[in-house]
């Protein structure tokens, strides 16, 4: 795997909530982990192992406590927040479990939110990717309507689409399918399956889903904040 | 245009907020406008009120005067090691003429600030028709100056404003007390045998009884005649452009001329102060109401603020920068603000418009589009401060946290 491959790795990364009171709490020991492009890989973890501490690391909402973080072969520890957020925005797509979407916002709008949060006013070509987007998640026609009317399953796809809308270079996911019934979650992995052949971004995903995870090419097994496996490494 | 584009989300984002929750953004802004229309409303009027009642007292009187330094006794000082008892007693003011008064109207004339100078001759006299007599005071003036100090013109109720000759002017409730219309003559009477008959040329009415019931207007040269002050006059009558200034003027102007000058606010301390007490007071009110609709917006803002919490943290997640998270939330106050006090500028209006159908009537109250649009300035400014506190705080959120806050 070439350098310019990489997307993400991870060096020594540890993260300590609290440091220096009694109340001091590692989560992550130390990870060494790569991601490369096109790689579909899945998180795997039982609750309270750092998995959800781990991606909020990743992806840069969190920072670690020591190690480093590399993210499209930039170090990032010492970024300031502005920088940060501004990486976040060009470099990072999220899908969170609850699909968190905006309702005050029509469906287009909440697509188009990452470019507009980049440059204001969105371009005609914006406006074109994110129809292109909503055809791709089988939401054609919906643009207009409120993300509040959408159910469950729609609301999910909408907040693909716009994780894509910036074409990162990551896509983390949150249990994406974790509140989603069985048919709906096996569409919404088709999903990222299909997005991940088609973008060749990098995505991972949290879940605990065993189907889904069986069907990610590699899996990274994450048990007391340390990695104890890590199958199907490309 | 560049600025707008620049905050094209942060309007689209914070219009957004506020229309999504319409009952909140309804109530805040009903209560700003209560706010706004209260202060619009009691500004205007109390505004109202003053520039009348100061129009009604300047309207018959000039802002300051200058006379002559009132005669004193002049004490001759001990000698050495002796100590003088002196009792005096005050000396009668005689009418004087204002030494070398031309050079003083020129000067005055050509001081800053100030609008117009009249050279005047007053003093008493007994006017006289048969049997009848009134004690009145005589006014010798230059009309062309004395017009734009007090307009008579403007008061009248018959005749002409003119006073050549032997031609005068009297007020309605002299011309009443001694049965006189235009044309019909009186005999001005100044004491010691300095006696003129006069032909009433015009009757004017300004409004203040007494100033009705003594004033003659009447030829500077006959004024002087009747008072003995031959080519001299009493007192020099001025208006200035700010006439809350006029106290300071008539400072500066005594220590000029060596003269006494008197403003129209040491003539009328009480009105004065009644009306400083007044300004004072709807200051008060406009600052406590000011501050009541600061906190209205900031507690609005501040529940605004942890209801949006999940929906920061997704901003924030999706690389929405601090400041501008900061800056939806400031933008917010700053709307609310203008919206709310745009209303209430338009209730105030309607308010004043109500109250000069239905009020007393004395007096008509404008409200001037500066109020409205000061009020609505400071509204949004109060606004955008207001915000601070629960904007500081958005932006604070770790959106990490901030995106699981159910």
């Amino acid at each position: 795997m070439s350098d310019t491959q990489e997307v993400l790795r991870l060096e020594g990364l540890r993260k300590v909530y609290n440091p220096g009171t009694p109340q001091e709490l590692e989560v992550l020991h130390g990870l060494d982990m790569r991601l490369a492009r096109g790689e579909l890989t899945a998180l795997i973890g039982p609750s309270g192992s750092g998995k959800s501490t781990l991606l909020n690391v990743i992806g840069l909402l969190d920072s670690p406590s020591a190690g480093e973080l590399y993210l499209l072969g930039q170090p990032t520890r010492t970024l300031d927040d502005e920088a940060r957020t501004r990486l976040r925005n060009e470099a990072i797509g999220f899908v969170f479990q609850f699909h968190h979407l905006i309702s005050a916002f029509s469906v287009l709008d909440n697509v188009l939110m990452p470019l507009m949060i980049r440059h204001g006013k969105p371009e005609p070509a914006d406006v074109q990717l994110a129809e292109q987007l909503l055809a791709q998640v089988g939401l054609e026609g919906f643009a207009g309507k409120r993300a509040g009317q959408l159910s469950g399953g729609q609301q999910q796809r909408v907040a693909i689409a716009r994780a894509l809308v910036t074409r990162p270079a990551l896509l983390l996911a949150d249990e994406p399918t974790g509140n989603l019934d069985t048919r709906t979650a096996e569409q919404v992995f088709e999903l990222f399956r299909e997005i991940n052949r088609e973008f060749g971004c990098a995505v991972l995903v949290v879940t605990h889903d065993p189907r889904l995870s069986a069907s990610c090419r590699r899996s990274i097994e994450l048990v007391d904040g340390r990695i104890v496996r890590d199958t199907g490494v490309a | 245009m560049r600025w707008l584009d620049a905050l094209w989300l942060e309007w689209k984002i914070a219009l957004a907020f506020l229309f999504d929750n319409k009952l909140q953004t309804l109530l805040i802004m009903v209560g700003i406008a209560v706010g706004s229309a209260v202060i619009v409303f009691i500004t205007a009027l109390i505004t109202g009120l003053q520039a009348n009642v100061i129009e009604r007292t300047l309207g018959t009187q000039a802002h300051l005067k200058v006379q002559m330094p009132d005669d004193a006794n002049r004490v001759l000082p001990a000698p050495d090691g002796a100590v003088a008892l002196v009792l005096e007693s005050p000396r009668a003011q005689r009418l004087r003429s204002l030494s070398n008064w031309q050079a003083l109207r020129d000067l005055l004339d050509g001081q800053p600030q100030v609008l117009a100078v009249s050279p005047l001759a007053t003093g008493p006299a007994i006017a006289r028709r048969g049997l009848a007599r009134a004690s009145v005071a005589l006014m010798g003036i230059d009309p062309d100056r004395y017009q734009r100090i007090v307009p008579v013109a403007r008061d009248l109720v018959a005749g002409r404003f003119s006073i050549e000759g032997d031609q005068v002017a009297i007020g309605s409730e002299l011309a009443k007390d001694l049965g006189l219309s235009v044309g019909d003559k009186l005999r001005l009477d100044g004491g010691q045998g300095r006696e003129l008959i006069m032909r009433v040329a015009g009757i004017f009415e300004l409004g203040v009884r007494e100033l009705d019931s003594r004033y003659v207007y009447l030829d500077l040269r006959q004024a002087q005649i009747l008072l003995d002050l031959p080519g001299g006059v009493t007192q020099i009558d001025l208006t200035v452009e700010e006439i809350f200034a006029a106290e300071e003027i008539a400072e500066r102007l005594a220590r000029l001329t060596g003269m006494q000058a008197e403003s129209w606010m040491a003539t009328n301390g009480q009105l004065l102060n009644a009306l400083s007490s007044q300004t004072m007071t709807t200051q008060m009110i406009r600052i406590f109401v000011g501050l009541s609709v600061a906190f209205g917006i900031a507690s609005v803002l501040a529940v605004s603020v942890v209801q949006r919490t999940r929906e920061i943290g997704i901003l924030r997640a999706m690389g929405s920068p601090r400041r501008q998270v900061m800056r939806v939330f400031l933008l917010q106050g700053g709307l609310l603000g203008l919206a709310g006090s745009a209303l209430g500028g338009l209730v105030g209006w309607a308010l004043v418009m109500v109250f000069n159908l239905m009020g007393p009537g004395l007096f008509f109250v404008q409200v001037p589009t500066g109020l409205v649009l000061s009020a609505m300035g400071v509204a949004t400014l109060t606004g955008v401060l207001a915000a601070v506190a629960p904007a500081r705080r958005a932006a604070r959120y770790d959106p990490a946290v901030a995106i699981r806050y159910v």
